[in-house]
C-alpha cells in the first residue's frame, strides 16, 4: 500500500491506494501549519481502512509550497547567480529582466566570468580560476548562501558548471548551497538561469519542508520513503528535493490530470478539469500530461520549465450565467457560491443553479430553479458543451479521435456527450484525483541538447540520446526493466548547415521501491 | 520628420516587425531585450526619415548573421554589436553618420537599435527589405549595385573581419562560413552607402510602420476590437484565410529550415510553404500568394504574429497577404527573391492573386 497526499492552497487532499485501488480517501481544509494538516489527513485514512506504519511502501506528497514562496517573495534565501560565458552574453547580465522586488526579496547579486561552450561543444573562453575566487570571495562578504551557476550550452556540455561549482564551494564553504543550470533546465540561457536562480532561492525553504513533512509522516509510525510529485508527473525522491525545489512547481495541474487518467484508465485522452471558476484542458500522452513548448512566465519571470500545458476557459460551477444570452462566466461568485448561488437561496444565476435545474445535480434546494424555462437550461448546457468541445479541439495534436475525461467539483455542468468526441468519461473519486495523480509511482529522466549530425549518422545519434535519458530515469530510481521513452522531439535548427537538431528524449520507469510489492 | 525610440517602445516595435518578418527573423524576444538594455545604459535613439538623410552621409546597416536558435542561448554583447560599424568606419577611412536595418522581422529590427544607441548614432526610419529575407544580398540596394562589401563581420571573442568581394552573393556565401565558424551568431556591418544611394533604394518608414503595427494590434487589443483586421488595413493587404494549423512538416536543408504547414478552414486546406519566412500559400492546390508580397500568419483572436518555428499543431490562425515594395517586383528582383529562386515552379502571384509574368526588359517592372 501507498499513500498519495495532496497540499493545494485550498484543500489536502489523501488517498490509500494498494496499486492503482483506492481504498480510503479523504479531503480536508489546508491548514495553516502543513504538517498538522498531514498529520491529521493520515489519520483519517487509517480511520477509513486500518494499515499499520509497515504495511506503507511510500508516501508520496504534491504541494504548492515552492511556488508560493515565490509568488509571495517570502523565505527566499540571499543568492547569487553566476554565469560563464564571458567575453559572450555582457550585454543581458543575469536577472536582467526579473521584477525589482523579487530581486530585492533575493538580495540577489549578479557575476558574469569567464567560460562556456559553442553550440557544438567547442570552448568559448577558458575558466579562470582566479575570477572565479574573487567572485565567490565577493558574495562571502555579502552574505551569501545560494549560488546558481549558469554556463553558456551548459545543456551540450556541463564540464564547466561542475568545475565552477568546485572553486566557488572552496571559497564559500561547506554550508553554501549550490544549484547548477544544466541539472534544471533546456536550452535557452536566461530562461535556464532564471530557473537555476530561481531553484537556489528556494534551497532553504526546501530543507525545512523536507524536514516538516517527514516528521510528520514518522510521527504516523510510516518509515516508507517520502517522495514528491515533479513538474512532469514523475517522483523524486526527499534528498533530491533538497536540491531542486523548482522542479515542484506544477505539480497541482498535473497530478489532477494523471489522477484523471488513472481512474479512468486512459492514457492517451484529453482531460477536463471544472472547478469554481475555471475549466483547465490538458492532454495526456502515455499518461503523461503534455507540456508546453513556449515560455511561461512565473512571478513575472521568464522560465522554460516543464509545465503542462493547460488551455483555461472561464467556465465552472460558480460562474454566473447571462440570462439574456445565455452565456456562461468569465465571472464567477467563487467561494460565495454557497451564499449567492440560487439554489442556496442568493439572487445570482449561476453555473450550478443550470444543473440543478436540468436535474444534473442534486445540490441545494431544488426548488428555487425550479421556475426557469427548461428551453434556456438546455441552451446554456449547449453553449458550455460547444465551448468545451471547441477548446479541447484546440488542444490535441493530431485530427484523430481521442476520449475525454471529465473531473472536478464542477464537471457537472458537462453533458454526457460532447460535439466531436461523443461520450464523456466520468471515473470514480473524481474529487481527490490529485492525490492520486501523487501517488502514481514513477520516474523519469529527460535529455535536451543540440546536435550536428552528420549525414548518414542519425539513427546512431538519436540511439545514443535515447540510451543517455534512460540511464538517467534508471539513476532517479527506476527500475531498469520498466524504463521507457515516452516522448520523443527532434526539431532542425534554422540557419545552420550541417544538419544541427535539437533533440529531447524523455525516458520513464516504474519507482523501485526496494523488492516487489 | 525625426522621433525618438525609447526603453517603452521597443516592445511594440518588435511586435510589429515580427508581422512584416512573415515568419522568420526568430523569437524576438531577446533582440528587443537587447535594444531596451541599450537604450537605458546609452540613452534614446534618435529615428530620422529617409527624406532627411543628408547625400553625404555614410549609412551602414547592421545585423545578426546566423542562427536565432544559437542567439538565446550565446547572448551577444553590446561590445559586439558596434565592432563591425568601427571596423567598416576604419577601412573606409570616413566617420560613419547613420544605422539601418537590412530587414524587418525578428532580431535584425531592435539590434540595429541597439548599435544606434551604444553609438549614439541617428537610425534611419527605413530598411532593405520591407520585409524579411533569408539571405544577405536579397536586399533593394543589391538592384541599385550597392555592395554588401565591404562587409564587417565580429563575434563575442574580439574577432572581427573584413570581407571584400566580387558580388553580393560571394558575400554571403563567405561570412555564411566564417559565421559557422565563429560560434553561428555573429554581427555584421554592411552595404555602406551615401545619404543619395539611401534614399533611392531603401524602403521608407519601415520603423514607424512597424510600431504602429505593435501598437495597433495592443490598442485593437485594448479596445476589443479585431486586431487582425486593423492590421490588414494597415498594410493595405487582405485576409487569405481564417482556420486551424493540422499539420508541419520541417526539415533542414542546407543551413535553412523548410517546411510546409497545413491550415484547415471554411473555406478549405490552405498550404504554406516556408524557408524561415514564408514563400507561397496556396487553397487547394490552387497558387493565392507568393512571395515577395507579404504571407503573415497571425494568431486568430489576439493578433500576435507567429513564427515559422513557432507553428504548431491546433493553433488557430488568420492568414494575411499584403503588398511588398513595388521595386520587388522587377524582373530582376524576381529573379533574386521570386518563388523560382526558392524552387517552386509557379510564376509569382501578388498578394490579390494577380500573376506576374516575367519579361525579358531588365530591371522594368512586370505586371
Amino acid at each position: 500500500m501507498h499513500i498519495g497526499i495532496d497540499v493545494g492552497g485550498t484543500n489536502t487532499d489523501a488517498v490509500l491506494m494498494d496499486d492503482t485501488r483506492t481504498l480510503a480517501a479523504v479531503k480536508h481544509a489546508t491548514t495553516p501549519d502543513v504538517t498538522d494538516g498531514i498529520v491529521q489527513a493520515i489519520g483519517d485514512l487509517r480511520a477509513g481502512h486500518h494499515f499499520d506504519g509497515e504495511q506503507i511502501s511510500a508516501v508520496m506528497i504534491g504541494t504548492t509550497h515552492f511556488i508560493n514562496a515565490l509568488v509571495q517573495a517570502k523565505h527566499l534565501a540571499p543568492t547569487a547567480a553566476l554565469r560563464l560565458g564571458l567575453p559572450a552574453t555582457k550585454a543581458l547580465p543575469p536577472l536582467v529582466d526579473w521584477p525589482a522586488e523579487l530581486v530585492k526579496a533575493l538580495s540577489a547579486r549578479s557575476y558574469l566570468a569567464h567560460g562556456g561552450y559553442e553550440f557544438d561543444g567547442r570552448p568559448i573562453s577558458p575558466l579562470d580560476p582566479d575570477e572565479l575566487r574573487s567572485h565567490a570571495a565577493d558574495m562571502k562578504a555579502h552574505g551569501i548562501r545560494s549560488v546558481a551557476i549558469s554556463s553558456v550550452f551548459s545543456p551540450v556540455n556541463h564540464d564547466l558548471e561542475i568545475e565552477a561549482a568546485r572553486i566557488v564551494g572552496e571559497v564559500l564553504g561547506p554550508d553554501v548551497a549550490i544549484s547548477l543550470s544544466h541539472e534544471i533546465g533546456r536550452i535557452g540561457l536566461l530562461e535556464r538561469e532564471n530557473a537555476t536562480i530561481i531553484n537556489a532561492a528556494l534551497r532553504e525553504l526546501a530543507s525545512e519542508i523536507v524536514d516538516g513533512l517527514t516528521a510528520a509522516v514518522r510521527k504516523q509510525g510510516i518509515e516508507a520513503p517520502i517522495f514528491l510529485s515533479q513538474n512532469d508527473g514523475t517522483l523524486m525522491d526527499e534528498d533530491y528535493v533538497r536540491l531542486y525545489p523548482v522542479a515542484t512547481f506544477a505539480s497541482g495541474p498535473t497530478n489532477s490530470m494523471r489522477g484523471a487518467a488513472v481512474t479512468s484508465g486512459l492514457t492517451n485522452c484529453a482531460v477536463i478539469d471544472i472547478g469554481g471558476t475555471t475549466t483547465d484542458i490538458g492532454l495526456l500522452i502515455n499518461g503523461f500530461p503534455r507540456e508546453t513548448s513556449n515560455e511561461v512566465k512565473v512571478a513575472g519571470i521568464r522560465t522554460n520549465f516543464r509545465m503542462p500545458d493547460v488551455l483555461s476557459l472561464g467556465i465552472g460551477g460558480g460562474s454566473i450565467v447571462n440570462e439574456e444570452t445565455a452565456e456562461v462566466g468569465p465571472e464567477s461568485v467563487g467561494y460565495r457560491i454557497t451564499t449567492e448561488a440560487l439554489v442556496f437561496g442568493g439572487s445570482t444565476l449561476t453555473a450550478t443553479d443550470i444543473a440543478v435545474a436540468a436535474g444534473r445535480a442534486d445540490i441545494g434546494d431544488p426548488s428555487k430553479v425550479a421556475h426557469l424555462d427548461p428551453a434556456f437550461v438546455d441552451r446554456v448546457l449547449t453553449r458550455i458543451a460547444a465551448r468545451v468541445a471547441e477548446a479541447v479541439d484546440r488542444m490535441r495534436t493530431s485530427p484523430d479521435p481521442i476520449p475525454v475525461v471529465a473531473v472536478g467539483g464542477g464537471s457537472i455542468l458537462l453533458s454526457d456527450e460532447l460535439p466531436l468526441f461523443g461520450a464523456v468519461h466520468r471515473p470514480d473519486n473524481y474529487a481527490v484525483a490529485n492525490a492520486i495523480g501523487a501517488s502514481i509511482a514513477q520516474v523519469g529522466g529527460e535529455i535536451d541538447k543540440v546536435y550536428a549530425i552528420e549525414p548518414g549518422r542519425r539513427d546512431e545519434a538519436i540511439a545514443e540520446v535515447r540510451a543517455e535519458a534512460i540511464d538517467k530515469a534508471i539513476a532517479a530510481g527506476a527500475r531498469p526493466n520498466s524504463v521507457s521513452i515516452v516522448d520523443f522531439d527532434e526539431i532542425p535548427i534554422p540557419y545552420l548547415p550541417g544538419n544541427a537538431t535539437r533533440i529531447r528524449v524523455k525516458a520513464v520507469g516504474d519507482l523501485d521501491m526496494g523488492g516487489p510489492r | 520628420m525625426s522621433w525618438t525610440i525609447t526603453a517603452n517602445l521597443v516592445p511594440g516595435l518588435a511586435r510589429g516587425a515580427a508581422v512584416l518578418g512573415t515568419g522568420g527573423g526568430g523569437d524576438p524576444y531577446i533582440g528587443a531585450l537587447l535594444a531596451a538594455q541599450a537604450i537605458q545604459q546609452h540613452g534614446d535613439v534618435t529615428v530620422v526619415s529617409v527624406a532627411e538623410v543628408p547625400d553625404d552621409a555614410l549609412v551602414l546597416t547592421v545585423a545578426m548573421m546566423g542562427a536565432p536558435t544559437v542567439m538565446v542561448e550565446k547572448l551577444p554583447s553590446l561590445d559586439e554589436v558596434i565592432a563591425p560599424v568601427h571596423a567598416l568606419g576604419a577601412f573606409l577611412g570616413r566617420a560613419v553618420t547613420h544605422i539601418a536595418c537590412a530587414e524587418v522581422g525578428g532580431v535584425n529590427s531592435t539590434i540595429p537599435i541597439a548599435a544606434a544607441a551604444a553609438l549614439r548614432l541617428p537610425l534611419i526610419d527605413g530598411d532593405g527589405m520591407g520585409r524579411a529575407f533569408p539571405e544577405l544580398q536579397m536586399v533593394l540596394p543589391t538592384l541599385y549595385g550597392i555592395d554588401a562589401s565591404p562587409l564587417a563581420f565580429s563575434d563575442e571573442k574580439g574577432n572581427v573581419g573584413v570581407l571584400n568581394t566580387v558580388d553580393n552573393a560571394w558575400t554571403e556565401r563567405i561570412a555564411r562560413v566564417a559565421c559557422v565558424e565563429m560560434g553561428c551568431s555573429v554581427m555584421i556591418s554592411g552595404f555602406p552607402m551615401s545619404g543619395l544611394q539611401a534614399r533611392e533604394s531603401l524602403v521608407a518608414d519601415s520603423l514607424s510602420l512597424s510600431r504602429e503595427i505593435g501598437d495597433g494590434i495592443t490598442a485593437a487589443r485594448e479596445a476589443k476590437t479585431d486586431p487582425v483586421e486593423r492590421t490588414v488595413r494597415l498594410l493595405g493587404g487582405r485576409e487569405l484565410f481564417a482556420g486551424k494549423v493540422t499539420d508541419v512538416q520541417r526539415a533542414t536543408t542546407t543551413g535553412f529550415a523548410r517546411g510546409r504547414a497545413r491550415i484547415e478552414g471554411a473555406a478549405g486546406t490552405l498550404e504554406l510553404s516556408f524557408q524561415n519566412e514564408h514563400l507561397i500559400a496556396e487553397l487547394d492546390g490552387r497558387t493565392l500568394v507568393t512571395t515577395p508580397d507579404l504571407i503573415i500568419v497571425l494568431e486568430h483572436d489576439s493578433g500576435e504574429p507567429i513564427t515559422t518555428e513557432g507553428l504548431r499543431y491546433g493553433q488557430r490562425v488568420r492568414v494575411i497577404a499584403a503588398p511588398s515594395d513595388e521595386r520587388w517586383h522587377s524582373s530582376a528582383a524576381l529573379a533574386m527573391v521570386g518563388p523560382g529562386y526558392f524552387g517552386y515552379d509557379t510564376p509569382s502571384h501578388r498578394f490579390d492573386g494577380r500573376v506576374e509574368h516575367l519579361t525579358d526588359d531588365r530591371g522594368g517592372a512586370a505586371a
